[in-house]
């Protein structure tokens, strides 16, 4: 699904990166509040779903190679998560609906999951 | 590739708006060197683990990527206050990360499990009131480590 798609999926609202809608293309979404665990379990190339909204979420998502965050229950990211997705060409969308919302009409249309792996306990 | 490449960057503590440049950088200068996907994208994982381990829990230190044919070393150096339990902090969801570290969505206590699934070998030295020094290695090559 290219991110075009997933807009009008969701209804979203494209904060910036509108020229990259229609050429990103992700097969797969990571939804969570827990930066911690995106590390540990988000595969490359997947969509980021959040309700945090700091400069963090960025950097996370670029060193993970994830091409694209959506911000969910309506927040915005601040401006630094802003300034620093411009700088290097990652495009923020905002959903108004809840993560569960949001992730159930993604699923719906085809999004996959990130497989957890098994690991010791 | 030359037959070794170091790179090394500063990191300062409790700078969460910086907090990612150097792994970033780290990153890039692996792309470069044309380092395979598969091997920088472990390589990420552990480098801004490490760093932003130096930025919540240590007051910063220094970042380090050695490069050489055969394997990449990342190396995180600081002066802090040391893991006075290294079994227990390699523990999955062991954190003494503050309130605000948590509402920022790190401090869950992934951070040392992900580096060592990402690492052939991982090496930690840490002394109560001295600092702590982490070392891992990535191998290029399959079999030259004990990964699995
Ligand atoms: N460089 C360091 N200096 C001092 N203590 C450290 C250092 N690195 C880790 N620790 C200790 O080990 C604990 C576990 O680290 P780990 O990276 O696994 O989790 P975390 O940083 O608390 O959370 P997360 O990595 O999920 O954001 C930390 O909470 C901290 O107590
Ligand atoms: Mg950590």
């Amino acid at each position: 699904m290219n991110l075009k798609e997933i807009v009008s999926c969701i209804g979203a609202e494209t904060l910036h990166g509108e020229d990259l809608l229609e050429k990103v293309e992700v097969e797969k979404a990571y939804a969570s509040d827990l930066m911690s665990d995106v590390l540990a379990f988000a595969w490359p190339g997947t969509l980021l779903l959040t309700g945090l909204t700091n400069v963090q979420i960025v950097r996370t998502a670029q060193m993970m190679d994830i091409p694209a965050v959506v911000f969910v229950r309506g927040k915005r990211p601040q401006e630094e998560a802003v300034a620093l997705a411009k700088n290097i060409g990652m495009p923020l969308l905002v959903s108004s609906m809840s993560m569960y919302e949001t992730c159930g009409l993604l699923y719906k249309a085809g999004l996959s999951p990130c497989v957890i792996p098994a690991r010791e306990a | 590739m030359d037959s070794r490449y170091e790179v090394e960057f500063k990191v300062r503590g409790d700078d969460f708006l910086a907090a990612g440049e150097a792994s970033n950088q780290i990153k890039e200068t692996l792309i470069m060197l044309g380092v395979p996907s598969p091997i920088s994208r472990r390589a990420s994982v552990i480098t801004y683990e490490a760093e932003m381990n130096l930025v919540i829990h240590s007051g910063g230190g220094i970042l380090r990527a050695i490069i050489t044919p055969e394997k990449l070393t990342i190396e995180a150096k600081d002066q802090g206050p040391g893991i006075p339990d290294l079994d227990l902090a390699m523990r999955e969801g062991f954190s003494t990360a503050s309130d605000k570290v948590r509402e920022m969505g790190f401090g869950a206590g992934m951070g040392l499990p992900n580096i060592k699934r990402n690492s052939d070998c991982l090496q930690i030295d840490s002394l109560i009131g001295k600092g702590t020094i982490l070392t891992a290695t990535v191998f290029f090559h399959q079999g030259e480590g004990n990964r699995g």
